[in-house]
């Protein structure tokens, strides 16, 4: 008989994601940090992945969890694909079922006491609009207009709920996330300063690559003329 | 690690549930009924969504709310959603509600080991056209009062109903002289929602409440506090 294989507790995690709809679409927004512990182990991951040519999504805590989840719902597109060729399906899933599924996968798993532990913010376009939304690893679902996960809860989510504004611009809506990633770099000890922007409008999906956001440390004390 | 008794201690074990707060209540008159239930969506001391659903319309004349663990809570009125409707199919006419009052205290009592972490409350009028109001444990116990209250702000506006429908201990009143009108209730549940809002941390932002009688479902939505 094999023994119990449970998740007890996360190792490899990355921190938060965060995303905010706009005028023409969304941007979510990450570092790409991968922690063991408070070690800042695996600089250079993705934790915003494509899923279909109209959603991504993101992912807080395990991330081993969170490429098990990619490698489940990109299985989920291709069995959907062959039944689109074969004329059984209309077209390519759409985000608010990705997210329904993804819910369902981590719900079913909490059941089993084995979790998945993540926090996953799924975003995309459809039918002329955006649909975000999140679980997590005790199977909650829900859609929002501003999404925050990890310790973004706490530090992000109010400058976003402040900031935000149906039918923001982009540039707006960029510089909130661009203010907030600030702010966690500052305050989250388990962040680096190398983000990551996905965007999704009605033509796709666009995942820069890496980019620094500049940062103040001088400490006003030290400074002649400040204090 | 082991004890000087001798038990081997595990580090502190995930737990399968987590409490999303929020409140519920209904009221039943002679001819209708008036169920409510909070937006609110928390964890720990964040808000996680000011909007997130935790009432289900399962046919014209019967309508459930529900307290306690969000994923629980879709899960449970997803199943209730899809019995209701092979009901309807099977037998040609909508579940009455005693139907489906029965219905959820199996639904509940076939996870005895394993609970849904829901506090339900199912409200509507029965086949005489009377107003009935059904309350619930975890577990399915089912019980069919005048006025029910679930959640976390349950011990503020349970209270509140005992004195102002079962007129307890009142002197100035007498019940044979008193006759629950429809505002007279649809003012008593805001005004209590609205009061639990004031005091309760978990209960906020919008609140969800229907009107049933035997023309059917009037729905309706109002604000909160934010805070």
């Amino acid at each position: 008989m094999q023994p119990k294989k449970k998740t007890l507790r996360p190792i490899v995690t990355g921190s938060s994601v965060l995303g905010i709809k706009y005028k023409d679409g969304v941007i979510l927004a990450s570092d790409t940090l991968g922690s063991y512990g408070s070690l800042a182990r695996f600089r250079d991951i993705r934790r915003i992945v494509p899923i279909t040519k109209h959603t991504v999504i993101g992912g807080t805590g395990e991330f081993s969890d969170f490429q098990e989840i990619t490698k489940i719902l990109r299985q989920k597109i291709i069995e959907n694909q062959e039944l689109v060729e074969s004329g059984k399906e209309e077209d390519e899933l759409l985000p608010s079922e990705i997210h329904s599924y993804l819910s369902r996968v981590l719900y079913g798993r909490r059941n089993k006491f084995n979790p998945l532990w993540n926090d996953v913010v799924v975003a995309g376009f459809e039918k002329g609009k955006v649909h975000m939304g999140t679980v997590d690893l005790w199977g909650s679902y829900f859609e929002d207009d501003i999404i925050a996960t990890g310790y973004g809860t706490y530090f992000a989510l109010p400058l976003m709920r402040k900031a935000y504004k149906k039918d923001m611009e982009r540039d707006k809506a960029l510089e909130v996330l661009r203010d907030c990633l600030t702010v966690l770099f500052y305050r989250d000890c388990r962040t680096i300063n190398r983000y990551v922007f996905a965007e999704i409008t009605k033509e796709g999906v666009n995942i820069t690559e890496p980019v620094e956001i500049e940062t103040k440390w001088e400490i006003a004390d030290w400074q002649e003329g400040k204090l | 690690m082991e004890t000087y008794l001798g038990e081997k201690q595990q580090a502190s074990q995930w737990s399968p549930y987590i409490n999303n707060g929020g409140s519920c209540l209904a009221v039943a008159g002679d001819d209708f009924a008036v169920i409510a239930s909070d937006t609110r969506m928390s964890l720990g001391y964040s808000i996680k969504t000011r909007y997130s659903t935790k009432s289900l319309k399962i046919t014209e004349k019967c309508s459930i709310v529900s307290s306690g663990m969000q994923a629980d809570i879709f899960t449970l009125h997803k199943v209730l959603k899809s019995r209701a409707q092979i009901y309807e199919q099977k037998h040609g006419k909508p579940m009455s509600t005693d139907a489906v009052a029965k219905l959820v205290s199996r639904l509940l009592y076939y996870r005895r080991f394993f609970p849904y972490y829901t506090f339900n409350i199912v409200a509507g009028v029965d086949e005489e056209g009377i107003g009935c109001v059904f309350s619930y444990d975890a577990i399915g116990t089912l019980e069919r009062v005048k006025y029910s209250a679930s959640g976390s702000g349950s011990s503020l506006i349970e209270p509140v109903l005992d004195n102002q429908v079962a007129l307890k201990n009142r002197n100035d009143i007498k019940k044979e002289d008193f006759k629950l009108t429809k505002e007279y209730a649809i003012d008593l549940v805001k005004d209590a929602i609205t009061s639990a809002g004031e005091r309760d941390i978990y209960t906020g932002d919008f609140v969800e409440i229907s009107v049933i009688d035997l023309n059917g479902t009037h729905q309706d939505k109002f604000e909160l506090r934010f805070d």
